[in-house]
């Protein structure tokens, strides 16, 4: 579904990327993790088109997308719930969700798709009049994933989605992920702080420092490595 | 001190002046809210509009309120196209390039006008050009209410699209978030241009008002393109509302000023209301945030 070979990224002359490759199957969910700074978030933006990368390709579904623009890629299919959740906070829920519609592959069914939405997060039914800066941090991240849903993803990126959130709320969260992938068939990206959840939610992972890849394999079997056992599980 | 009719006749035109301003000073917030652009050609392209509704008067005997609707839908796609295939391009720019490249297109519009009308100042003479209502001992021009319900008409429409449509709710959402809406997958490009269309729209039909109120010039440009900013900070930056009452706030205070101490003494209170608003409300009448 998604494969990104080579990618380099810099900004300025400082690189973020060396030589990244990297495969998300279709149906399947991939975790990446990664130290802070070790550039997880440059590569998510830069398969997005938010970033231009200075080598490297990036396909998804057998297109070339390196290098076009957010639009393009988001009506391709690729939706991403970026680092910050990033909700619209002076629009109220429901045209935060609609909004996230804006796009030809989704616009015609955006009504059935926040029907969807709503019926995956009740809560954000119960306030779609609410301007989303006032709601908390859980149902921000709830509405950053519905307004990715609305756009009709195939490919879900998902930036460190548990950030700043209560333990409860964030196994309620992965269970969504988990549905999302397993029920929807969605394809999932997912980069969490939360090493040892995504790495069990995962059938493959990879490592990412200093911007290489610099361990990858079944995310059980990370799971158990020394190295990564030691420098992100804190064992 | 002037009798009390006299103040309510220059309340009253200060009023309906000042609707004007408000849709004038609309589109310049629209812009730098959404964009992140100061139109420094704003006045221009109000001028520019002047002049289309003078010629269209003398070449074709239409009137400015019908010349309005037309203005309005060329300066749109004007707009539009400019934004799209020029000014897109600057968006990454630094800002100190962004704005020399506005002032240099203003330039050319204020010259462009200058080279084709000469310096002297033109007007538009409609049949009912010196009529007035009158209430009482009131006397109300009818232009200037024609004009301000003009504006009202536009900045009702102008709200309505940005409550009500997708593509609105989409350009504020650009407004409120420039990161949220790239990662939403907002087509960034095609709202920035809809957005300067709506501006040079919402500048092009006040100029179509402001031909019957004053005489055009080539050189009118410059001083409303800083009556519209004063008028948005006055109001509040990134506020619709705020514009709008920022434009009454000008436009009462030049008509007061114009009658109690000399009509020569318009900007010197407008702009010391500008300094006593930055004084004690720094973030205007309507605060940021709020639209
Ligand atoms: N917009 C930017 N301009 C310049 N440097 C940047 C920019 N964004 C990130 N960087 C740098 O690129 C490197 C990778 O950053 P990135 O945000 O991708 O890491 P990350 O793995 O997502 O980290 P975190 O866990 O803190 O989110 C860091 O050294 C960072 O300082
Ligand atoms: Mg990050």
């Amino acid at each position: 579904m998604l494969s990104v070979r080579d990618l380099d990224l810099y900004y300025g002359d400082a690189q973020a990327l060396a030589g990244v490759s990297l495969d998300v199957p279709a149906g399947e969910l991939v975790a990446l993790v990664g130290a802070n700074g070790a550039g997880k978030s440059s590569l998510i933006r830069a398969i997005a088109g938010m970033e231009l990368p200075r080598a490297g390709t990036i396909r998804f579904r057998d297109q070339d997308v390196t290098g076009k623009d957010s639009h393009t890629t988001a009506n391709l299919g690729i939706g991403q719930v970026a680092e910050g959740r990033q909700v619209f906070p002076s629009l109220t829920v429901e045209d935060n969700l609609e909004v996230g519609a804006l796009l030809p592959r989704a616009r015609r069914k955006m009504k059935a798709t926040m029907q969807e939405v709503f019926a995956l997060f009740p809560r954000l039914a119960e306030r779609r009049r609410q301007t989303a800066g006032t709601m908390s941090g859980g149902e921000q991240q709830m509405l950053a994933i519905g307004r990715c849903l609305m756009g009709l993803p195939d490919l879900i990126m998902l930036d460190e989605p548990s950030l700043g959130l209560a333990p409860l709320v964030v196994s309620e969260l992965l269970r969504t992920i988990r549905l999302l992938n397993e029920g929807k068939g969605i394809s999932i990206l997912l980069v969490e702080q939360n090493v040892a959840a995504s790495l069990k939610l995962a059938k493959h992972a990879y490592v990412l420092e200093n911007g290489r890849i610099v361990m990858q394999g079944r995310g059980e079997d990370l799971l158990h490595d020394d190295r990564v056992r030691q420098a992100y599980l804190g064992l | 001190m002037p009798a009390l009719p006299y103040v309510a006749n220059a309340v009253i035109s200060g009023t309906l002046t000042g609707i004007v301003y408000g849709l004038m000073a609309l589109g310049l917030s629209a812009i730098f809210g959404v964009v992140r652009q100061v139109n420094f050609a704003h006045g221009e392209l109000m001028t520019l509009a002047m002049y289309g509704a003078v010629g269209a008067f003398q070449g074709l005997a239409l009137d400015p309120f019908l010349t309005m609707i037309a203005a309005a839908m060329v300066f749109g796609v004007f707009g539009y196209v400019l934004q799209r295939g020029f000014l897109n391009r600057f968006i990454h720019r630094p800002e100190h390039l962004r704005m020399l490249l506005m002032i240099a297109l203003a330039i050319i519009i204020g010259n462009g006008l200058l080279l084709a009308f000469g310096p002297d100042a033109r007007s538009v003479q409609t049949s009912y050009q010196l009529d007035s209502f009158e209430l009482g001992p009131l006397l109300v021009d009818k232009v200037r209410v024609y004009a301000a319900i003009a504006a009202v008409v536009a900045t009702a429409l102008l709200a309505a699209f940005f409550r009500l449509t997708l593509t609105g709710k989409a350009i504020r959402a650009c407004a409120d978030n420039p990161i949220g809406a790239r990662v939403a997958g907002l087509p960034v490009a095609h709202l920035y241009a809809v957005t300067f269309g709506l501006g040079a729209a919402s500048v092009a039909v006040a100029g179509c008002a402001m031909v019957q109120l004053i005489d055009v010039t080539p050189g009118l440009g410059p001083g409303y393109t800083l009556l519209a900013f004063v008028i948005v900070i006055v109001g509040g930056l990134g506020s619709m509302v705020g514009a709008l009452l920022g434009g009454l706030a000008i436009g009462v205070s030049e008509a007061l000023a114009g009658l109690l101490i000399t009509p020569s003494a318009k900007s010197m209170v407008s702009f010391g209301l500008l300094v006593v608003l930055l004084l004690v409300r720094p973030q205007g009448l309507m605060g940021p945030g709020r639209r």
